[in-house]
């Protein structure tokens, strides 16, 4: 973290400079618009328990599931070099997935809430490696192989409920869905932190990451050091499987309802972007799972932002579309390199410069 | 139990992507089945809308009334299923019907389908159509085989001759009929939160329509309006900016009952209080049982009815029990008051469980 | 003389980041005339060339071409002002026909005349002798003929400057001399031309000057003739003839009879035939042959590294399965791949990644080496084999060749093999590095580590190797050892030895 506040303050373009000035400028324009627009209240809800609430919480409580499947999505990317697309749908499944074991049982307790979960888990981690198979064995294109998942998800989703929108209605459910009581942070928040600490952790414990980028640059000499290639790619379709579940049990227990028509609509598009605006190289290689966080942030921020300034409806995702070229194009190599010559003639010519007065 | 019934769904949903793998070569995955009678399905369910002392109606040389359904799968939505599941019930083997059905979200496969039930010789065409467009030739067809045609849920644009009757909803009706009960509430001042559906549905189209009226006439002000594409965690997001940025609202006009809930889940975690006794009115749309139930428990006010139950006025018609007074049979629906609803609405109006 | 100057770069300097890449550097290249340009790796060249080509731009310093000076901004420029270039790697594209790849991009309007160019591009092909039929697809040529239809490219696009950037590295012996005779007819059309190579024999065969590069400075310009060969590379090295000859000494290898380490019978991969090989432990072996004669595919098959057909294997006299490089790594080989950029380097990652990556795999997923550890290994093999590199975190890919090479090295020391295969570890990589690697290897036989060591440069394996297997055309044709090492009978045996191999 040090290091990369210094590489940023160094004039440097390190990978989380342009999502970090995206939240800055959009955190400057908010406060110009709104002085109060980040101020956070404390007060009770309907259950009596004291939440803490404001456009703050919304934005990263809002952008929860988004953020998960982002640093899934971000594994996929570097290994595979493509994306998954099927992660909305496959949310959808697992919701449903999940929604069917608390409906089967008599009453919802802990223990069918884990039941329920894990078994979202199993079946998300089978899609995914369903998804991942195709990529890592039979070399399809991620994007394409994933379009069949895309396609026909949210009809596997709605086999397993049927048409209606199944609700479910537990104090549990609720607790993972809106506030734990107790806990004036909303509980998706927490998850993410959770979700994001065990990917820390697992970086620290196995090679995930270094054969994970290695794979990603150079599969060939990857191979010729000994990494099972495809097992990596295997792997990171699975890991996003779980990513998948979690996004899909905060998406249900938010409002205790599935819904496999609109569940996390469209978040595929959104979790790609997550990662790119983090500055990771969707053709594969090196990332960063901190730029793709932030990168959510990003995207959400700019949706409340859009929310608040109660922009029309119909105009919404133009005006998304217009930031998020802008942060794209700024992120870009061409761009990037332009920069850093930019950044080196200054520098170059301070020193003359001073040279010169003497 | 359950295992197996997953077991098999996960067999299914194998078989449903090889379905698609070859389904690119084939182009195509309509799936017309006959189905006799829906023994295994819930018969007794519709019972609203079955008539149990129907006397046996004078029927063809055959002994029974071929009838060919065109609609869109019912996995489009919960309105859909239960349209299908009344279709299924209402023209069942029982009550004297021999059913096939055809089931796309394209409008070209839909016409091959109707095409196909027309050469089959079927003695009644009804459809729903994916598109309005290209029906056409396939409906003179139709009429030159004497087949006679029922459209519901959705008008085809083609001319009048060419079908017996369209037993539709009428969405701005619908939108009418739920502004006009916001009216009646004859609140002080009305503050309105809109969320809307996808932009350019026909229910967002028309469930929108008399709510602008409103707000253009200056009767109700607009404090935001917005889309959530019928997705629920959206409503939710609109309602909690509009709660973040301090702005005054008593009404939440959501065009569908899951945003409806989303709206609702960001009163509760703000702690305003909502439905029947509360400071801001909450009115649905679709009539979910569950959102009945909600409105029961007066935690919303209102909630509007999107028949999708057609298939009773098309029989009672095909069996000369009723005579079309025009060629637009406009369903009727109903729109719930929390205050006046009863368990037995519930049962009969709600959709899914 | 002045007005036969073609081409005069005057007090180039060019910084990159932290590193000084060129310094006052003057180059002079004149009509007809073909100018070697040699340097040990960071030595400048390719720097020099991408300003010429403007790919770089240079910070200070004049191009003068033809008596102006010119001022180059892009490639597009370069080209506008007849300049050319050929790199090693082709750059032009397979599933096109020759006449096609050689008009692409300057169709003169929209309305490509196929027949017009095939006629046009036979023409050209004739004229310079190349043996290409301008209807045939590009990738169903040999390499050297596709080399030479991307010279064909640029002499047709009036060049009067061609650059060729190790344009022979991938080509044998009868290709170099096709290339060499398409040069120097150039030469007599009054083209000049730059040669940059790492072959000391081909600068000798075919130019007429030798500018020599050494940390960013020019050392001098010599007319070939009057520079002899281990003059040159003294002044590329900066180093005095001694230390070379020192190594220069055939001496007595011992062909100790110690016990036998890996030993395969008939193996056999996907693109290996069948063939017997064994080797002792401290013993250096190499496997030569001409480009094409199955050596490099042998010793990828003894580390798993195509799919294994066949053939028993025994280490240490024990039968043991490889199928696949993890399996070979567990027992102790390691394999340096023969193609630098495809199969060794993870170019974004850095120098300490790139290190530990095959202990890494060995260790297995869950066992991550930490990171102190890491920075120790790199720092540790950062000095033993004198890489430079600004530090440990720099990307690999922006090392030179030689550092590079020297990287993937540290890889495989690091795990402490019993076997090393070293595929082509000195090409395209620059004397010194060259000479470091041949010590190294020495070395590590001396310390017990058996090495398979391969190069096109036979000069460089008879200095190393105690016993050569000689193949040719996918078959080992002959065993030299003993007092038959040596560059005539190597010659002799890869001409007309008899077919060893069983099959």
């Amino acid at each position: 973290m040090k290091d990369n506040f210094k590489k940023i303050f160094k004039g440097g373009l390190g990978q989380l400079t342009i999502p970090i000035i995206a939240i800055c400028l959009l955190v400057i324009f908010n406060l110009i618009r709104d002085p109060a627009f980040f101020s956070i209240a404390l007060s009770h809800n309907n259950e009596g328990n004291l939440v803490l609430s404001g456009n703050l919480i919304s934005i990263i409580n809002g952008a929860s599931e988004l953020a998960i499947l982002a640093m899934g999505m971000t594994l996929v990317t570097a290994a595979c070099g493509g994306q998954d697309i099927s992660v909305g749908a496959a949310a959808a499944i697992a919701g449903s997935a999940f929604v069917k074991i608390l409906k089967s049982s008599p009453n919802i307790n802990g223990v069918t809430v884990i039941a329920a979960f894990l078994f979202a888990c199993v079946v998300a981690m089978i899609f995914g490696s369903f998804n991942g198979t195709l990529v890592s064995v039979f070399k399809i294109q991620p994007m394409i192989a994933t379009l069949i998942l895309y396609t026909c998800g949210r009809s596997i989703a709605y086999w397993i409920n049927g048409g209606a929108t199944p609700t479910v209605d537990s104090p549990i459910i609720n607790a993972i869905g809106s506030f734990i009581p107790g806990i004036p942070i909303p509980t998706p928040i927490l998850i993410v932190v959770l979700v994001a600490i065990v990917f820390k952790l697992v970086f620290h414990f196995t090679s995930l990451e270094l054969f994970t980028q290695s794979v990603g640059i150079n599969g060939s000499a990857a191979r010729l050091n000994g990494i099972n290639s495809t097992f990596i790619k295997l792997l990171s379709f699975i890991i996003l499987g779980v990513c998948v579940a979690i996004a899909g049990t905060i998406g249900v227990s938010r409002l205790g309802l599935i819904n496999h028509e609109t569940l996390l609509l469209d978040v595929e598009m959104d979790t790609i972007l997550a990662v790119a605006i983090g500055g990771n190289n969707l053709g594969g290689g090196k990332f960063k799972i901190s730029g793709s966080i932030i990168g959510a942030y990003v995207i959400q921020m700019l949706t409340i932002t859009l929310y608040a300034m109660k922009v029309s409806s119909t105009d919404v995702k133009a005006y998304k579309a217009v930031v998020i070229i802008l942060l794209v194009v700024i992120g870009s190599p061409v761009i990037k390199a332009k920069f850093s010559k930019l950044m080196n003639n200054i520098k170059n010519r301070k020193p003359a410069v001073a040279k010169g007065a003497e | 139990m359950i295992k197996k019934k997953l077991g098999s769904m996960f067999l299914a949903g194998s078989l449903m992507m090889t379905m698609l793998f070859s389904a690119c070569s084939s182009g195509g995955t309509t799936t017309t089945t006959s189905t006799p009678a829906p023994a295994s399905t819930e018969p007794e369910t519709v019972a609203e809308t079955t008539v149990d002392e129907a006397p046996a109606v004078e029927t063809p040389a055959s002994g029974t009334i071929k009838v060919g359904v065109v609609n869109n799968p019912p996995s489009e939505s919960g309105y859909r299923e239960a349209n299908v599941k009344d279709m299924e019930a209402v023209f069942s083997a029982d009550n004297g019907y021999e059913l096939k059905t055809a089931y796309s979200l394209k409008n070209d496969e839909q016409l091959q389908a109707a095409q196909g039930f027309i050469t089959e010789g079927v003695d009644y065409l009804l459809i729903s159509a994916a598109e309005t467009t290209g029906w056409d030739d396939v409906l003179k067809k139709a009429q030159e085989a004497g087949i006679k045609v029922y459209l519901f849920d959705r008008m085809i644009d083609v001319d009048e001759s060419l079908y017996e009757a369209a037993v539709v909803s009428d969405m701005s009706k619908e939108g009418e009929t739920a502004v006009q009960w916001l009216l009646d509430q004859n609140l002080d001042e009305y503050n309105v939160i809109h969320i809307q559906g996808a932009m350019g549905s026909d229910a967002q189209i028309g469930r929108t329509g008399a709510l602008d009226a409103q707000f253009e006439s200056g009767k109700m002000k607009k404090v935001v309006q917005q889309t959530a594409t019928w997705d629920e965690a959206e409503a939710k997001k609109i309602v909690e900016s509009v709660i973040n940025s301090k702005e005054d609202f008593n009404v939440i006009y959501a065009e569908n009952d899951g945003m409806a809930k989303g709206a609702v889940a960001a009163l509760d975690e703000a702690g305003i209080t909502h439905g029947v006794d509360g400071k801001v009115i909450v009115m649905g749309f679709d009539c979910n049982k569950w959102a009945l139930r909600e409105l029961k428990a007066g935690a919303w006010n209102y909630d509007g009815q999107c028949s999708p139950f057609q298939a009773q006025i098309i029989s009672d018609l095909i069996q000369g029990k009723t005579t079309a007074s025009s060629k637009k049979i406009i369903n009727e629906e109903k729109g719930f008051d929390a205050k006046t609803l009863t368990d037995a609405d519930i049962e009969t109006y709600g959709l899914g469980e | 003389m002045q007005e036969n100057c073609l081409l005069k770069m005057r007090n180039i300097n060019k910084l990159f980041p932290g590193v000084k890449a060129l310094s006052n550097v003057d180059f002079t290249l004149r009509k007809g005339e073909i100018h070697a340009l040699m340097g040990e790796n960071g030595a400048g060249k390719s720097t020099l060339i991408k300003i010429l080509t403007g790919v770089y731009q240079m910070d200070d310093g004049e191009i003068i071409i033809s008596g102006n000076s010119a001022n180059i901004r892009s490639p597009q420029d370069a080209q506008n002002i007849g300049i050319s270039t050929v790199y090693q790697e082709i750059t032009l594209c397979p599933n096109l026909t020759v006449a096609e790849n050689m008009f692409i991009g300057r169709e003169e309007s929209f309305i490509v005349r196929h027949r017009y160019y095939e006629k046009r591009a036979e023409k050209i092909l004739n004229d310079l002798g190349i043996p290409a039929r301008s209807t045939q697809q590009l990738g169903s040529c040999s390499l050297a003929v596709q080399q030479m239809v991307a010279i064909a490219r640029a002499v047709d696009m009036k060049c009067k400057v061609l650059i060729l950037d190790e344009p022979t590295s991938s080509l044998d012996d009868n290709e170099v001399n096709m290339l060499f005779s398409l040069m120097r007819d150039l030469k007599s059309q009054g083209v000049g031309i730059i040669f940059v190579t790492h072959f000391l024999e081909q600068v000798y065969e075919v130019c007429d000057r030798i500018t020599v590069l050494r940390n960013g400075e020019l050392v001098g310009e010599y007319l070939t003739e009057e520079l002899p060969q281990v003059e040159l590379v003294a002044k590329m090295i900066g180093k005095e003839l001694d230390e070379l000859s020192s190594l220069g000494e055939f001496e007595e290898k011992q062909t100790a009879e110690s016990e036998v380490f890996y030993e395969a019978k008939s193996l056999s991969s996907s693109d290996a035939l069948p063939f017997d090989f064994e080797i002792h432990k401290g013993e250096v072996n190499g496997f030569t042959g001409l480009l094409g004669s199955g050596r490099s595919e042998s010793v990828r098959a003894i580390f798993g590294a195509d799919k294994v057909n066949g053939g028993t294997v025994k280490i240490k006299g024990e039968d043991v399965k490889i199928t696949k490089p993890i399996d070979a790594m567990k027992h102790g080989i390691g394999y340096l791949a023969e193609d630098r950029k495809r199969d060794g380097i993870i170019a974004d990652l850095s120098v300490r990644e790139n290190i530990i990556l095959a202990l890494q795999v060995m260790k297995g997923f869950f066992k991550p080496i930490s990171r102190s550890e890491a920075e120790a290994f790199a720092d540790e093999y950062i000095k033993v084999l004198n890489i430079k590199t600004a530090s440990r975190e720099t990307p690999i890919g922006s090392l030179s060749g030689g550092n590079q090479q020297k990287v993937i090295l540290a890889r495989w020391l690091l795990t402490h093999p019993d076997y090393l295969i070293l595929d082509e570890p000195t090409r395209g990589i620059d004397v010194g590095t060259k000479l470091e690697i041949q010590k190294l290897v020495l070395k590590l036989a001396e310390d017990g580590v058996s090495v398979t060591f391969i190069s096109s440069e036979v000069e460089e394996m008879l200095r190393t190797c105690s016993r050569l297997i000689v193949m040719r055309d996918r078959h080992i044709v002959g065993e030299l050892k003993g007092k038959d090492l040596n560059q005539a009978q190597v010659m002799k045996t890869i001409a007309g030895g008899e077919s060893k191999n069983e099959g």
